[in-house]
């Protein structure tokens, strides 16, 4: 076999690709440029850790099924995790997005970093809904009733039922974490790739 | 490729300092999985138990009956919904665009079917209630529509006691012995089953029970009670002092003003503004003005001052 012909395959194509790219040092770096240096960067890796944390206390609530939080202290307690880090992770989401947005982290080429993170905001807030209808209780039942006017208006109601609970539970637990978890990976690889966006040349831009 | 400055930006070659990714990551999880234990150990998370039939057909019995007639006579809130339950009415537009109606009904709903005569079916066959079946499936649809006006009409005077539903009237035929056949299974409990049992043994569809639910006005009296309703900033709150989807307080906001306040298609503008909106969020780097702003408002000196600072700028 050549090594024109093994330079061709797909596989070697990729991993010269990922390695062009995204090369060990980029990928776990040793060092930042020395502008990164502000408490608003902490809310980027703090929504990751939130992230964490939803899905290990969502896999313990999926251990034992959707109603044993009502009849278990445990499980009560492990709901209340999964409940505040959700509100942690969107806390910390929001600022983070601010932050970037101010400081136009789209410019040197990052578009898609900001619309992959655009993308994951939105996928989130559609995860954390199917959770809140997901509750079976008081909460679930009058939140669903009241969203499916909002759904059902645009249509989307024929294919996402808000008042069927198994269809709910399925978005929550497997369609929705799964785009979230692959969204947010693909914004840190490009992160990862493209660097921290620079400040503006402000002597361009004083007046 | 545009060279405004919101757009591109020379890659640093300035100097760089250390910086441990594995070490911050593990710090920040530490401190979120702690600061989330902590949050959960002292507020815990609200659990109120959930509303069933029976509950609401033994504390508001009236109501429970009157939803049932609703049901039955075709007033009800889903009876009259249109796309995806039912062709009764156009529902929402935005604009020509009547987007609901267009894909049908896809969930279909017979109120009258579903709600009414397949529950009372399932019942053990007593003789009354067997006659009154009998007796409304002989009919023409002229002589129940007939029966079904005089139970209404009557139905403002409708009083519950001794566990049953009385309307003074006597030209009903056999609507009074339905609805309050239908009452008694739903004090019993018959009826949540009988509404989620119609797909098989095996069941998580909550539809039917839950739009029955919904038409009554039992759950929207619990829900108004704990400042859930639409005009409360609805469904963004949950039960108790919790934050809830506070990330939702832009789409609930615009149920609390005009025109949405009390605009008749507010779903579906209220879901076309908010669509607008993510989309403006979303290709922000591409609109000029929208991408200026945080050069102009130079809100970016605060995020990056040790950087101007260490350049004189």
């Amino acid at each position: 076999m050549s090594s024109t012909e093994i330079d061709r395959q797909w596989t070697t194509r990729l991993r010269h690709r990922v390695a062009h790219r995204l090369p060990p040092e980029k990928m776990l770096p040793d060092t930042q440029p020395a502008y990164v240096a502000s408490w608003i960067y902490v809310f980027g890796v703090t929504t990751l850790s939130a992230l964490a944390v939803v899905i290990l206390s969502g896999f313990v609530l999926a251990l034992k099924g959707p109603q044993w939080w009502h009849a278990s202290g445990i499980g009560h307690f492990v709901n209340s995790l999964h409940l505040w880090s959700v509100e942690i992770f969107f806390f910390a989401m929001v600022i983070h997005l601010w932050g970037k947005y101010f400081m136009a982290a789209w410019r040197g080429g990052r578009s898609l970093t900001w619309v992959t993170g655009v993308v994951t905001f939105l996928v989130s807030i559609a995860t954390a809904f199917t959770g809140y209808v997901s509750q079976t209780n008081f909460d679930s039942q009058w939140i669903s009733t009241q969203a499916k006017d909002g759904i059902n208006s645009t249509g989307a109601g024929s294919f996402f039922n808000v008042l069927n609970f198994g269809q709910m539970l399925m978005w929550h637990i497997v369609l929705l974490p799964l785009a979230a978890v692959v969204l947010t990976a693909v914004h840190v690889l490009m992160v990862r790739a493209k660097g921290v966006v620079p400040p503006f040349e402000e002597r361009e831009e004083a007046r | 490729m545009s060279d405004s400055p919101d757009v591109t930006v020379a890659p640093w070659t300035g100097p760089q300092r250390p910086y441990d990714i594995i070490k911050e990551g593990t710090i920040a999880f530490l401190v979120v999985a702690i600061l989330t234990i902590g949050l959960a150990l002292v507020f815990g998370s609200p659990d109120e138990p959930q509303v069933t039939i029976q509950q609401w057909s033994t504390k508001a019995p009236v109501d429970f009956a009157q939803t049932a007639l609703a049901e039955l006579n075709g007033t009800s809130g889903t009876a009259q919904y249109g796309a995806p339950y039912n062709t009764a009415s156009a529902g929402q537009s935005l604009g020509p665009f009547t987007l609901a109606k267009w894909l049908g009904a896809t969930i279909p709903v017979n109120t009258v079917r579903d709600f009414v005569l397949s529950p009372l079916e399932s019942q053990p066959a007593a003789a009354p209630l067997s006659a009154a079946l009998a007796q409304w499936k002989g009919a023409s649809a002229h002589q129940r529509t007939a029966w079904v006006d005089a139970y209404t009409k009557a139905s403002a005077k409708m009083t519950f006691a001794n566990g049953t539903v009385s309307v003074p009237t006597t030209s009903a035929g056999p609507v009074p012995v339905m609805i309050n056949t239908l009452e008694q299974m739903a004090r019993s409990g018959a009826l949540d089953q009988a509404l989620v049992t119609r797909n098989g043994f095996y069941t998580s569809n909550f539809t039917l029970p839950l739009l029955f639910l919904a038409d009554g006005s039992y759950l929207g009296d619990l829900a108004q009670q704990r400042h859930l309703l639409g005009t409360q900033w609805g469904m963004m709150n949950e039960t108790g002092n919790y934050p809830g989807q506070a990330w939702l307080w832009l789409y609930t906001f615009w149920y609390q003003v005009p025109p949405f306040a009390s605009s008749a298609n507010a779903d579906v503008q209220v879901w076309g503004l908010m669509m607008l909106f993510s989309l403006l969020l979303l290709l922000v780097p591409f609109i000029p003005g929208l991408r200026s702003i945080p050069r102009w408002t130079r809100v970016y000196r605060l995020i990056w001052r040790d950087h101007y600072r260490s350049q004189g700028a």
